[in-house]
């Protein structure tokens, strides 16, 4: 690879979501800003090598796109209207980038476009990591688990209606921030989940959502540094990524948290988890990232302790379904109790989720067998391991609960 | 930027109109021109009206370029479109707040859409 295409590449990474930013915000028209900002790095692919890298790689890069943008907006007859408006818009922009050393992030306006209400909630995770992070849409399919076709369809109508319904570019103000900023959460927070349920990277096309991620949780912090929510998900995050490699063993196989070999725990993401739950705690408001991290901050406990802190995870967990009553955090709330006290309190508790909406939850099946093994209810249990099985995505860990059932 | 605010009332919405009890129909229709001046005000007022029943309604259908004219509402729904009014406004959150003020009732929702805009005009 030659020293120009890889500028290029670094330059793709490192600054098409703050280009991408700088002009949608003032053109309001992310599917055209995306085109022109693509031609412009195709652009350089082609000139860069012939002419050598810009002084300024960003700021060549954005008269590009300028240029594409307005040959666009002249095309179209439609719009001429929105000539000048963009040359004096991207006047500003040429004379930022010339006279500042580092162009101006604006990505958080374009995070909480992505997250607005008026956008299908299923669309949001996907659009944000398509803007902000540059992703194309049939990494994010295969991320996503769905068509490629359909996903592009999905993100263009997407971008269709932030032009077409005039969707402002800015960050809520305080009274529509929580709503907002909630949305923005879930959204990293899918993003990591998708990466984290290919332990094993066995899956290149989800290689790295993870740590993209991330990226996106210390972005917003960087935005709402007092914000103890983003905190929490930032600790979430880190705490989940310390376990990574140990969640495997040689053989590849699955092992449970607490069989997990410590020492392969990664000390410094969990001091940089705790440092953000620490921060999120000056703020004195408890939430749902907040909750969860916590919980992995007593499992993280036991590198130390050498044991776990079970008492301390139910409560935290009795606080999680009080704030967000999923059903993850029912489940994880009847293990939790189940390793307190007794297997029979943690079934009473686990009885208690309504069936419907464990029809198709792999983890309640597999607590719940683990449960009734316990119990000595082995048909039960049996029965409950073969829907966990069956439900199970991850051929590790499916073959870990089939050991587990046959121990039965 | 031009949004229209079409407000979708219940049978409940429609009857309380011309309700025999003259608190439930002064309760009706205190709110609207309130509601129509604090827009006028705050200078976002375009246009706007109030429907009648849809029972009223009278629906125009060609088929084979024959002309059917049928008693009724076009679309058979529960609720059904009692007004609307056209604002002017920079984004759609400003036009959501304003559809948040519109008068509440039981079941009335509220659709915000933008207006369209004819090639080759201003927006």
């Amino acid at each position: 690879m030659t020293s120009a295409r890889r500028a290029v590449e670094q330059a793709a990474r490192e600054s098409w979501g703050r280009l991408l930013a700088f002009l949608a915000a003032r053109t309001r028209d992310l599917a055209a800003a995306e085109d022109a900002l693509a031609d412009a790095y195709a652009a350089a692919l082609e000139t860069w090598p012939q002419r050598g890298v810009p002084e300024k790689p960003e700021a060549w890069l954005l008269t590009a796109a300028r240029r594409r943008l307005i040959d666009g907006a002249r095309h179209a007859r439609v719009q001429a209207d929105a000539v000048p408006a963009l040359l004096a818009l991207t006047n500003e922009a040429q004379e930022m980038v010339l006279t500042e050393d580092r162009f101006p992030d604006e990505r958080l306006r374009l995070l909480f476009v992505c997250a607005h209400p008026a956008i299908a909630a299923a669309v949001r995770t996907p659009l944000m990591l398509q803007v902000v992070l540059g992703l194309d849409a049939a990494r994010i399919a295969s991320a996503m688990l769905v068509q490629p076709a359909a996903m592009g369809q999905r993100l263009s109508r997407a971008k269709a209606k932030i032009r077409d319904a005039g969707i402002a570019f800015e960050v809520p103000d305080t009274a529509a921030l929580p709503e907002r900023l909630d949305a923005v959460l879930e959204a990293i927070y899918a993003a990591y989940g998708s990466g984290w349920d290919d332990p094993a990277g066995a899956d290149p096309r989800r290689d790295g959502l993870a740590a993209e991620a991330l990226d996106l949780g210390r972005l917003l912090l960087r935005w709402l540094p007092a914000e103890p929510e983003a905190h929490g998900l930032l600790a979430l995050m880190l705490h989940c990524e310390a376990r990574r490699s140990a969640r495997r063993n040689a053989a590849g196989a699955y092992v449970p948290l607490q069989e997990q070999d410590t020492t392969r725990w990664s000390r410094g993401l969990i001091a940089e988890a705790e440092r953000h739950l620490g921060g999120a705690a000056r703020a004195g408001v408890m939430g749902r990232f907040q909750l969860e991290a916590a919980i992995q901050s007593v499992h993280a406990q036991r590198a130390v302790s050498g044991r776990t802190d079970w008492e301390a995870i139910a409560l935290l967990y009795a606080g999680l379904v009080r704030f967000a009553p999923t059903v993850g955090a029912q489940v994880g709330h009847a293990a939790a109790l189940a390793e307190a006290r007794d297997a029979a309190a943690g079934w009473a508790q686990l009885q208690a989720i309504p069936a419907a909406a464990v029809a198709g939850y792999q983890p309640y099946w597999a607590v719940a067998a683990h449960l009734l093994a316990r119990l000595a209810r082995r048909a039960e249990a049996q029965a409950a391991y073969a829907r966990a099985i069956g439900l199970c995505e991850d051929p590790a860990l499916r073959a870990f609960l089939a050991a587990q059932a046959r121990a039965v | 930027m031009n949004y229209s605010i079409l407000i979708y009332e219940t049978a409940a919405d429609f009857a309380a109109r011309t309700d025999p009890d003259p608190k439930q129909r002064e309760a009706y229709w205190a709110a609207w021109p309130v509601y129509a001046n604090a827009l006028r005000e705050a200078g976002v007022f375009v246009g706007g009206a109030g429907l009648q029943r849809p029972e009223t309604a009278t629906t125009l259908r060609f088929r084979d370029g024959q002309r059917l004219v049928q008693d009724g509402p076009y679309a058979d729904t529960k609720e059904q479109l009692g007004g609307f009014f056209i604002i002017d406004v920079p984004d759609l959150d400003t036009a959501l707040a304003w559809a948040a003020r519109v008068p509440r009732a039981p079941g009335r929702s509220f659709e915000v859409r933008p207006n369209l805009v004819p090639p080759g005009a201003a927006p």
